[in-house]
């Protein structure tokens, strides 16, 4: 027996969500353009923020509503982000906690 | 739901929202009660310990009815550095007996239980509304936003944990530092109950927890492991500064983590049923934000309410003392009729009294002692090196221990650098 590596998608795989149509999260894009840290990109437990050819793009399905990355794009990029809470009962929903 | 007015609205349904809602309604006031998962608990995690001294004065023997997990018997200090681990272990049977010390929980049921208290109370629960925003007339809090309803109420008391967005729009924050907030991830592994006991030497009932220092690439953070009934919460906490610099990602880094030969051992066997993460406020005293104003009072996490210094991390037990202060504080408001911010400021009195504030400015040093690098990067590697040489035969003279140190400083501290570091330990802890 031994303790093997999951991949992210494996372990959001594992947790329940209620999907919502529309995101709580949004990205002023022409801030964003201008921002070179991308900061987003790393500091998300979900990897909700991904590069397509240059351009940010980002999976608000995934997110777990730690709130990280609004933190870090204040801080350490051009504040582009803005997250609010998903609309009553979307989103995560921790079966442990 | 337009014009309708309560006493008071609470917004989230977590240690400190359910602690206030209960102690209001149990006093005869109309609670509302506003929580935006699904059910309380669906949108908190923790590592977690809750710490049971504060908990018992609200909810008398809470333990025999709540859902707790484990009572925390064997504490944990690790250090770690690639290969070993130097542990610091503090075994407690007495901590089995009630009033008991801590216990480990997890969220989804336990926030139910607790919500279900303050809804047996007489708060009324609504779940799946989301708090948008605040109702203000003047600069005073008048109510609450939550979908296209507006709902009133002489106060509202901010539960809603610590991303703190109704805190900001109140007014009473700015912007979150990266250096004073980290990300803490988690991993709920599943274990057979029985291999639990015997795997960490516990009593039935009894658990184990583990804080640990080093082995994170040189990220400023740290480890944690609880036991639960039948399963570990397994994870780390990294400040999203230093995760931003070192450009890591916090999710690769937990997995390398898991594969630390200390760590692997103790989860070897188990599957991971749930992911989740939250953040933490790390700056302590100097963090807290005004904690009320006209019609308005902040509690838990929502106010930084957290004490970390190495060997306990408090943050439940702060919110179950902040949301009883809120309730003292709001039905002392009612008594005189009078819903400002003078009036409300006895809430910071309270939590004077009942030691919150105290012991958060006890140790409100430590947080710039995590400021310092080497605490999670050169120290932790020092003393397993250290440990490794005293404990091993080598094929060299031997020597005592103080000389071996004193090599193995060499080109990571200086000895100075090392006696400040020192001295900083102990003014701080």
């Amino acid at each position: 027996m031994s303790v093997e590596k999951l991949t992210l998608d494996k372990r959001l795989g594992l947790n329940k969500y209620e999907i919502d149509s529309e995101s709580h999260i949004e990205v002023r894009e022409e801030l964003c353009r201008e921002c070179e840290t991308k900061v987003c990109l790393y500091v998300c437990p979900a990897e909700v923020y991904k590069l397509e050819d240059d351009k940010l793009v980002y999976s608000y399905e995934d997110c777990l509503e730690c709130g990280t990355c609004v933190i870090a794009c204040r801080g350490g990029g051009r504040g582009a982000i803005t997250w609010k809470n998903p609309r009553g009962g979307f989103g995560i929903v921790y079966r442990y906690g | 739901m337009a014009e309708e007015k309560f006493d008071v609205i609470v917004v989230g349904a977590g240690p400190a929202g359910s602690t206030a809602a209960y102690m209001l309604a149990k006093e005869g006031l109309s609670v509302l009660l506003v929580e935006r998962g699904r059910q309380a608990g669906a949108k908190n995690m923790t590592g977690g310990i809750i710490y049971s001294r504060i908990v018992h004065e609200v909810f008398p023997r809470f333990w025999e009815e709540a859902p707790v997990e484990r009572a925390i018997t064997s504490y944990n200090i690790v250090f770690l550095n690639g290969r070993s681990a130097l542990t610091l272990n503090f075994k407690c049977p007495r901590f089995a007996d009630p009033p008991y010390n801590a216990f480990s929980v997890l969220r989804a049921k336990f926030d139910q239980w607790m919500a279900g208290k303050a809804e047996e109370a007489g708060a009324m629960i609504v779940t799946g509304a989301t708090v948008d925003d605040l109702v203000m007339e003047d600069g005073k809090v008048k109510g609450i936003r939550s979908g296209g309803d507006e709902i009133f109420a002489d106060v509202v008391i901010d539960a809603e944990g610590a991303k703190s967005l109704l805190v900001e729009k109140a007014g009473l924050r700015g912007d979150f530092n990266p250096a004073d907030v980290s990300v803490g991830v988690k991993e709920v592994v599943e274990l057979p109950e029985e291999v639990i006991d015997e795997r960490f030497a516990v009593g039935k009932g009894e658990g184990a927890a583990f804080t640990l220092i080093g082995g994170l690439q040189g990220v400023v953070g740290g480890g944690f492991l609880y036991t639960n009934k039948s399963s570990l919460s397994l994870g780390i906490v990294a400040r999203i500064d230093s995760l931003m610099e070192k450009k890591v990602k916090v999710h690769e880094l937990i997995e390398d983590y898991k594969m630390h030969p200390y760590i692997s051992r103790l989860i070897e066997g188990g599957s991971i049923v749930e992911y989740s993460a939250a953040i933490l406020h790390e700056r302590g005293l100097r963090q807290v934000p005004k904690l009320y104003t006209d019609g308005f009072l902040v509690t838990g996490s929502a106010a930084c309410l957290l004490i970390n210094n190495l060997f306990t991390l408090r943050g439940m037990d702060l919110a179950v003392a902040s949301g009883a202060a809120a309730a003292k504080a709001v039905l002392r408001a009612k008594q005189k009729g009078d819903f400002s911010a003078s009036t409300l400021s006895a809430y910071e009195s309270f939590l004077r009294e009942n030691f919150v504030l105290t012991d958060m400015e006890t140790f409100s040093r430590v947080p710039d002692l995590m400021d310092n690098r080497r605490v999670f990067t050169v120290y932790p590697e020092l003393l397993c090196l250290l440990m490794e040489s005293l404990f091993s035969v080598h094929p060299a003279p031997t020597m005592k221990a103080f000389r071996r140190l004193r090599e193995l400083m060499k080109g990571r501290v200086g000895l100075f650098e090392a006696l400040g570091d020192l001295f900083k330990v102990y003014r701080a802890l």
